[in-house]
């Protein structure tokens, strides 16, 4: 079955998007949008030491963005500067140099946009094997801290005083983004992995009752925009990585178009019958 | 009606010579208290006179920079923030804010909702609450897991008035059926006065403490309680200008104003809850510029408090 490339592409897409759906959730809830993009930005300088040292890929891309997510914690004590000035310094940093320095290393031929826009169709076997073999890792870590990160979402300071460690969470959250961020690079590139988090995400929100509903959906959204990005891209002969977010965005659209099951309704009518 | 309750039990978590300091400035110095299991700690002060910092202090959420905390060992706390909204993004029902920290039986969160009045919301998105049913669900969340340790950071902001009274009632309730300890932080001078085994007025350091008596239910008590804008207004007075805080026939925020309100003539104690307890001690004693804008006469006990009742 994995011997087609589209058959590989598709079950790799459709890996990552389920990892995806939880991850971005608490991405749009923390509002870490503009977070994530540094991160991934920052994937090229993860790509270009790669190159230059001869090191692991992923682990190279994995180190510079937990490292790069770091730096931003460490600057924000600091509190010199607001955070999306902070955000805005190291995002388009880390993706420049990342470029002049690959630009100066004439020695390696490499597809600048493959990893800018992602190359899903190009995807090896051992690519899938990666992306379903950390992509159970991180959900696994999820549903593991699950309690802990939804109550340091909802109140940091609520959470350390009834026995947790928020700021811990925190740490093990960026690095399960900076896992998937390595991950997902080959699929849709550095550029539009952040809307592969967030897209299906605030898609689901209309239709979810719970944060864990919310996660499931998010991730059974990302999956169709997958299946139907690979297979518009496909018809059209549009590339791929673009495609899937497309197909991301077409659903988020429908589902503003769809008259959403509005829990003000529900309040209300319950508020009635308290009130009787 | 004078029984003073006695607390053997050993203090939940008890704070000696406690300081925060942030940006080279001290929030808070020299805090010293404890609370003990079934005891309300009410913590008053005008804003930014560290009432937030010290109960975060005392519950590990700010560290210390000076001075020692201790916490019984396994000290369960339930915690109702000062500000928390929830993000439109996350769907959050009440029954789900339940179980936020710690996972509860159903039959749990229900006697938790039922509680605070809210059953009938148990089912309705957080975001779209007023502001005295969610203040209601934090505390419902609060005490559903059944903490040794209630605190509660203004709970009643966003409340209107008959609501308040409700919510005082409440947390007075919890304290009764769950024996827990509790630790308030209000500016709400009644409840100090109502419910609360020990007051604590902060300005930056403790200005004065007191241990008015449990509540009794005397005419006198009613009166207050009726009077109580003018009683909170008098409060302010005190925040600011530290003239005495009046008891209700002296109350000059209500026009009654007494003779007996000159600087350096005995009646400048803090807070005087007539009828129901003993006024309140001064535990410092000031230089002229120490900056904490208090009145230097320290009032003995009984010689202006006298006086005043003959007022």
């Amino acid at each position: 079955m994995l011997d087609d490339f589209f058959m590989r592409a598709l079950v790799a897409g459709i890996g990552l998007a389920l990892t995806a759906g939880p991850l971005g959730c608490f991405v749009v809830w923390r509002r870490m949008a503009y977070f994530g993009d540094t991160m991934a930005h920052s994937a090229l300088l993860g790509v270009a030491l790669s190159l230059l040292m001869n090191f692991n890929l992923l682990l190279s891309v994995f180190v510079v963005a937990a490292t790069v997510s770091l730096l931003l914690l460490l600057l924000q004590k600091r509190g010199t500067l607001s955070t999306d000035a902070l955000l805005g310094i190291l995002s388009h940093a880390t993706l420049a140099i990342g470029l002049v320095m690959v630009s100066f290393m004439t020695w390696v031929r490499i597809d600048l946009v493959g990893f800018l826009f992602g190359d899903i169709l190009a995807v090896s076997r051992a690519d899938v094997d990666l992306v379903w073999g950390g992509g159970i890792l991180v959900v696994f870590a999820i549903v593991w801290m699950w309690r802990p990160l939804i109550a340091s979402t909802v109140n940091p300071e609520l959470a350390e005083a009834e026995g947790m460690q928020p700021e811990k969470t925190r740490l093990a959250f960026m690095l399960l983004m900076a896992l998937v961020i390595a991950i997902a690079m080959k699929i849709v590139g550095i550029l539009l992995i952040t809307s592969l988090l967030i897209i299906p995400a605030a898609t689901a929100r209309r239709f979810s009752t719970s944060p864990e509903i919310m996660a499931v959906l998010a991730s059974l959204i990302g999956a169709l925009a997958v299946v139907g990005g690979l297979f518009g891209s496909l018809k059209f002969d549009t590339p791929s990585g673009p495609s899937i977010v497309v197909a991301a965005l077409g659903l988020f659209i429908l589902s503003l178009i769809t008259k959403p099951r509005t829990s003000v309704v529900e309040h209300s009518a319950a508020n009635q019958g308290g009130r009787a | 009606m004078l029984q003073t309750p006695t607390r053997t039990a050993s203090p939940l978590v008890s704070l000696a010579g406690v300081g925060v300091r942030r940006q080279g400035r001290w929030l808070v110095r020299g805090v010293e208290f404890s609370i003990a299991p079934d005891e309300i700690v009410t913590l008053i002060g005008p804003n930014g006179s560290g009432k937030s910092t010290t109960a975060k202090a005392a519950i590990g959420v700010l560290k210390a920079d000076e001075g020692r905390v201790e916490r019984k060992a396994g000290l369960k706390v339930g915690y109702v923030p000062q500000k928390l909204s929830v993000d439109w993004t996350m769907p959050l029902t009440v029954e789900r804010l339940m179980t936020l920290t710690s996972p509860l039986k159903g039959a749990e969160i229900e006697a938790a909702l039922d509680a605070t009045g809210i059953r009938h919301l148990a089912r309705a998105e957080v975001q779209h609450l007023s502001g005295g049913e969610f203040q209601r669900a934090l505390l419902a969340r609060a005490i559903a897991r059944k903490p040794d340790l209630l605190v509660l950071d203004e709970p009643v902001q966003g409340v209107d008035f008959s609501g308040e009274i409700a919510l005082y009632d409440l947390i007075k309730t919890i304290r009764n059926t769950t024996g827990c300890g509790i630790l308030l932080i209000s500016h709400d001078l009644h409840v100090v006065m109502a419910e609360t085994d020990t007051v604590i007025c902060l300005n930056g350091h403790v200005c004065c403490r007191g241990t008015p008596e449990v509540v009794s239910q005397s005419a006198e008590y009613q009166r207050l309680f009726g009077a109580r804008a003018g009683q909170t207004l008098a409060f302010y007075n005190h925040d600011h200008d530290h003239t005495h805080l009046p008891d209700g026939r002296v109350l000059h925020a209500d026009g009654s104003i007494t003779n007996d309100c000159r600087p350096n003539d005995g009646h400048h104690t803090p807070i005087v809850p007539t009828g129901r307890a003993g006024p309140m001690r001064i535990v410092h004693t000031h230089g002229p510029d120490c900056g904490c804008g208090h009145d230097h006469g320290v009032v003995p006990d009984g010689a202006g408090q006298q006086e005043k009742r003959d007022a």
